[in-house]
């Protein structure tokens, strides 16, 4: 193989005047080496890990007789397979105990920081980075789970990787990345009231589709990405895998740092000075040019929802359940009706009139706190119906504790709902949490995957206010419903 | 891994558009810590709810090669979903458009994934289809599809291809280049967060 031109860090520090695009500058700083017709070779700033995609790559280590070069770059956490119930019991499940417990001595093995169950900061992957302020402008950010893209919200570079990569990391700190293409999502307006950075995100896909976003790092910008808070950002970037994207990015401003300042990994002092000064650089040039831009309005966006068995397949609660034959592309036209026959539901059905068995509010989409206040504020003083059951599982133990001192939990409670641990539960049904084949479920997560909640179960993708509202009802429902 | 040059095998055609990693391997699947032995759950819904599933059909029981509609591999980052498949005996897969990060899990482990435009695709549909016995050749080194009397031509990254046909290991070239790492690593702000 010829390497014609090797290029290391230190000559490529005017990246400033070359590069226009955020997600061109984190990248270009980032660059160990590059030479004609191979991928970069990228530095990573952090790894997290979890206990399902590692297993096979610390065996690899192993096998090879290689090291963990950076332990202090990587964090652990357990989240896929935790129960979310008897939390301090053994895990009833021999195959995910036995997951759990490998994590556990890889990372010990391999001197890696380890939030375990029943640990103060233990949670989603994509939660606790940003809870801990580990996650940061400008870094480069990895992880074996494809939401990772939720780290872009702070102007990171994130994105998920597969084990044979998870084990390049742990051995290297780097990885070969083919560079990607850019996209520009701008978002203007303003969106109404009991409107979410969900129905944003949604409405977005089902716009562009679900291969819309391939091969992009997408940048979110505009006045009405500006307006969300830092919880909404993640919303939004963490969705961006589901329109097929690399990495979904947000440059990072005051709303940022505010955010970030004082958390345990953040920079102190005159560190933290030095950072914001660093950080504010982080934007896309006035002159960038982007490989591909779109366009949305936030003010036509509605209270949104998945009908169908991909993110892509999604509309306004207003409307009804389409026909296959609103179609055009053949392909497209085959997959509703595939997917209508997978969800029970019939062409022209309001969407409104879709009873639901299970309401779950939690995953690295909708499992923060914000998200959290939203559900509890509308289920003051009302009551799930009884044909509905709602789960409520905060995305982190700091998550948990922090709405228990709000007394949302109660509020939950009293509404009879069920309040739960902090694990990626119901999302993917890896643990105990899982749908009955046939059970129709409204969903903050972000699949509506043919049995991705169980086996046989019916998703729909909604935002924690229609999911509330839905809880209450007993079909699909928004806030405004509950009103009347 | 094991180096890709010509590969003769039984074409499967999944008429299926975004066929996700939960539908290629379903999560309940994932909790093993072995890196083999997936095969049980490749299309597992499918396989066991439709009787008439490509896979379930005793002319495609020996197919090597997939090939798909659009958007193959979406969703989860899970490599599991390449492991199924060439524990199942696949070792190449064509459609229209694959998930990215399924593209990169597919090619450490040997599984070459084709680029076609639908096309293409439904001519290798109808060749399995009509001719579920023949065989058809994918042949690397030339960029070749061969079925029936007929070529097809195709493109794969080149530094993929380069990798496939050698059957490297990646974690080894990066090494190679232990002090440009380093390098860069002394280089790196002291305000960045460490865990240690």
């Amino acid at each position: 193989m010829r390497h014609q031109r090797d290029v290391g860090y230190s000559t490529l520090k005017g990246w400033g005047q070359m590069a226009g695009t955020l997600a061109e500058k984190v990248w270009e700083s980032h660059i160990v080496r590059r030479a004609d017709n191979e991928p970069d070779l990228l530095y990573i700033d952090l790894h997290l890990v979890h206990e399902v995609t590692s297993p096979q790559a610390f065996d690899g280590l192993r096998v090879a007789g290689r090291g963990v070069r950076r332990p202090d770059l990587t964090l652990a956490t357990e989240d896929h397979n935790v129960p979310t119930l008897d939390i301090d019991q053994p895990i009833a499940d021999l195959v995910s105990r036995t997951q759990i417990e490998t994590l556990r001595s890889n990372c010990a093995e391999f001197g890696i920081r380890l939030y375990a169950m029943g640990d103060a900061e233990q949670g989603i992957v994509h939660v606790i980075g940003p809870q801990l302020g580990v996650t940061q402008p400008g870094m480069t950010i990895v992880c074996g789970d494809s939401h990772t893209s939720t780290h872009g919200a702070f102007g990171a570079l994130a994105f998920g990787i597969g084990t044979s990569e998870v084990e390049h990391v742990l051995a290297t700190q780097t990885l070969p990345v083919s560079r990607p293409k850019t996209m520009a999502v701008n978002i203007s307006g303003e969106l109404a009231m009991g409107v979410s950075a969900k129905d944003l995100v949604l409405a977005l896909i089902t716009q562009i589709g679900t291969g819309g976003g391939q091969g992009f790092v997408v940048e979110y910008r505009g006045a009405a990405i500006e307006a969300l808070s830092m919880e909404s950002r993640m919303t939004v970037c963490n969705m961006s895998i589901e329109a097929g994207a690399r990495a979904g990015m947000i440059a990072p401003d005051e709303t940022t740092f505010e955010f970030l300042k004082g958390r345990p990994q953040a920079p102190q002092g005159g560190a933290w000075e030095e950072a914001v000064a660093y950080w504010r650089g982080l934007r896309s040039e006035d002159d960038a040019t982007f490989d591909a831009e779109v366009y949305l309005d936030a003010s036509t966006v509605s209270p949104f929802v998945t009908w169908g068995t991909n993110p892509g397949q999604g509309s306004p609660l207003s409307g009804s359940v389409p026909s296959p034959d609103d179609f055009s592309d053949p392909g497209d036209r085959i997959s509703a009706q595939k997917a209508l026959a997978y969800m029970g539901l019939e062409p022209g059905t309001p969407l409104r009139e879709v009873a639901v068995d299970t309401v779950f509010l939690g995953s690295c989409t909708n499992g923060r706190i914000e998200d959290l206040r939203v559900a509890a504020e509308l289920l003051r003083g009302r009551k799930v119906a009884s044909s509905v059951r709602m789960l409520v599982v905060p995305g982190s133990m700091r998550v948990k504790v922090a709405a228990e001192a709000e007394g949302l939990d109660q509020i939950f409670l009293d509404a009879g709902a069920e309040w739960r641990s902090a694990g990626c539960s119901m999302c993917l049904g890896m643990n105990p949490d899982q749908l009955a084949p046939g059970e129709r479920c409204a969903s903050t997560s972000n699949r509506n995957f043919e049995g991705r909640q169980g086996k046989g179960g019916r998703t729909h993708l909604v935002s924690p206010a229609v999911a509330t509202a839905t809880a209450v009802s007993g079909h699909l429902a928004s806030p405004a419903d509950l009103e009347g | 891994m094991d180096a890709f040059l010509v590969h003769r095998g039984i074409v499967a055609p999944l008429r299926r558009t975004n066929v996700d990693t939960d539908q290629i391997i379903p999560a309940v699947y994932l909790k093993r810590v072995t890196r083999s032995g997936f095969e049980d759950g490749l299309f597992a819904t499918w396989r066991a709810n439709e009787p008439d599933f490509v896979l379930n059909r005793p002319e495609y029981a020996t197919s090597s090669v997939l090939v798909a509609d659009n958007d193959f591999g979406t969703g989860s980052s899970r490599e599991h979903a390449v492991w199924a498949l060439r524990d199942y005996g696949f070792r190449v897969v064509v459609a229209p458009r694959f998930g990215d990060i399924f593209r990169n899990n597919a090619l450490k482990s040997g599984l070459l994934v084709i680029e076609r435009p639908i096309v293409d695709v439904e001519k290798l549909w109808e060749h399995a289809e009509v001719h579920p016995d023949q065989a058809v050749e994918i042949d690397l080194p030339r960029n070749e599809i061969r079925y029936g009397d007929a070529v097809m031509h195709f493109e794969v990254d080149p530094y993929a291809r380069w990798r496939l046909l050698e059957g490297l290991d990646d974690i080894a070239l990066s090494e190679r280049h232990e002090d440009l790492i380093a390098e860069f690593e002394r280089a790196r702000p002291e305000r960045l967060p460490s865990l240690s």
